[in-house]
């Protein structure tokens, strides 16, 4: 599966009621760093399709979700579990490293 | 392990180094395999404009003239991989390069070009307020900081620019620096110093980040009278510099106390024969844009000399292991 985009709207259902953990990059097309993480991000969503959904929200369209969050650097990545906020990542980081810290949560 | 394809070159990083000597080995038909790592873009992808790159008469973002080397090494076919070097082995005459989902990638030669890290203060709260408040990407996160007062701290050319891009957000910017004179070049000083929303605080080094969940202030003490005090800021941006990021070779190669890598003379040749050093990681003076894709040129350049000599003297060897 792809990652799938959500927006201040509809940010409730898909993250926060979803049965399926949720990681959120919350990014913008201004940022050097989001755009290094993105494949990563891809390639995560595509090989934990089923465990893990991605989701992206771009904060420039999206100002209230991360408001929400206390998003004030990207990219930051928060994984959400049964709406719950259970952990967040700071920066770009290789997969590697990314899935050093998500596996264990899933 | 048998079967794997000996490499002729293989390039460790991806800014204006990396990319370079990924377009001329390349083009060489070295086939050179790249690693980018996933800070693919190097320091170039946090800054705005870049002014000064040769042949960009009006300028050009980082990430856009990042793009456009990335894109001249694939049109010449090197192998551009995002993945993250985790260790390697340099010596001898095949090198091995261990990657962080664990494959093994062998080559002849290798071309470290990982580049520098941004450096962080070290005071208590920095860490922990990293990403609330606490920032080392201007470009990234000034965006969220609209009408709120913050602090930049650094006197050198990226302090200066930051500074300048956040007045674009920011009510008030306040440059803290420890010492009176600055490194930044003077039209970036000008620029700074003419902007109404930004205030120089000099002699002034920092104490502490303060905040419990974000940011609220910069604890800093005045060098010369020793009066401490605390600046109501909710973003305050790190720009004192960098170290090279050479933790891949230490013990390997030979570094300097700060890290930086040795090269040989005029040349891009590390203590280690077939390994050459590009960019930032090597270079303490310069740093520019332009040095580091100069300096990948020159280590494509020594590569492919290196690769031609022990072609020469050993030709049995290498038709062995190809």
């Amino acid at each position: 599966m792809s990652t799938v985009t959500v927006s201040d709207d509809s940010f409730a259902e898909t993250v926060l009621a979803s049965a399926t953990p949720v990681l959120v990059d919350f990014w913008a097309t201004w940022c050097g760093p989001c755009r290094m993480v993105a494949p990563v991000l891809d390639e995560i969503a595509r090989e934990r399709a089923g465990v893990l959904t991605v989701a992206k929200v771009d904060v420039d369209a999206n100002p209230g979700t991360a408001r929400d969050f206390q998003v004030v650097s990207i990219p930051t990545l928060i994984l959400f579990k049964n709406g719950q906020p259970v952990k967040r990542i700071v920066g770009a980081k290789g997969k590697a490293a990314l899935l050093r810290e998500l596996d264990g949560l899933l | 392990m048998n079967d794997q394809p000996l490499h002729d070159v293989i390039v460790i990083g991806s800014g204006p180094a990396g990319y370079t000597a990924a377009i001329y080995t390349a083009r060489a038909q070295l086939n050179p395999l790249v690693f980018e790592g996933t800070a693919f873009g190097g320091a170039l992808m946090t800054t705005t404009e870049v002014e000064n790159y040769p042949g960009f008469r009006s300028g050009i973002t980082g990430p856009e003239l990042m793009d456009e080397m990335r894109e001249q090494a694939l049109r010449f076919g090197a192998d551009l991989q995002m993945e993250d070097v985790e260790s390697v082995s340099l010596e001898g005459p095949v090198k091995k390069v261990v990657t962080a989902g664990g494959e093994t990638h062998l080559a002849r030669s290798v071309i470290l070009a990982m580049g520098a890290a941004p450096r962080y203060l070290g005071v208590p709260g920095e860490q922990e307020l990293l990403g609330r408040g606490v920032s080392s990407c201007a470009t990234c996160d000034g965006f969220f900081f609209k009408d709120q007062d913050i602090a930049v701290v650094g006197g050198g050319d990226s302090a200066m620019e930051e500074a300048t891009f956040l007045t674009r957000f920011a009510r008030s910017v306040t440059v803290v620096h420890r010492r009176d004179e600055f490194r930044a070049s003077k039209i970036m000083l000008e620029r700074a110093r003419s902007n109404e929303k930004i205030t120089f605080l000099t002699n002034t080094t920092p104490l502490a980040v303060e905040g419990d969940t974000t940011v609220t202030g910069l604890r800093v003490r005045n060098l010369l009278t020793g009066e401490e005090s605390t600046l109501a800021v909710t973003g305050i941006f790190i720009a004192i510099g960098h170290d090279p990021r050479s933790e891949l070779v230490r013990g390997a190669a030979d570094l300097d106390p700060d890290g930086y890598v040795l090269v040989q003379g005029h040349t891009t040749a590390t203590t280690l024969p077939g390994v050459f050093a590009a960019g930032d990681l090597v270079d303490r003076t310069y740093r520019q844009a332009i040095t580091a894709a100069g300096s990948g040129c020159a280590a494509a350049l020594d590569a492919e000399r290196w690769l031609a000599e022990i072609h020469d003297s050993t030709p049995e060897m290498i038709g062995a292991q190809s």
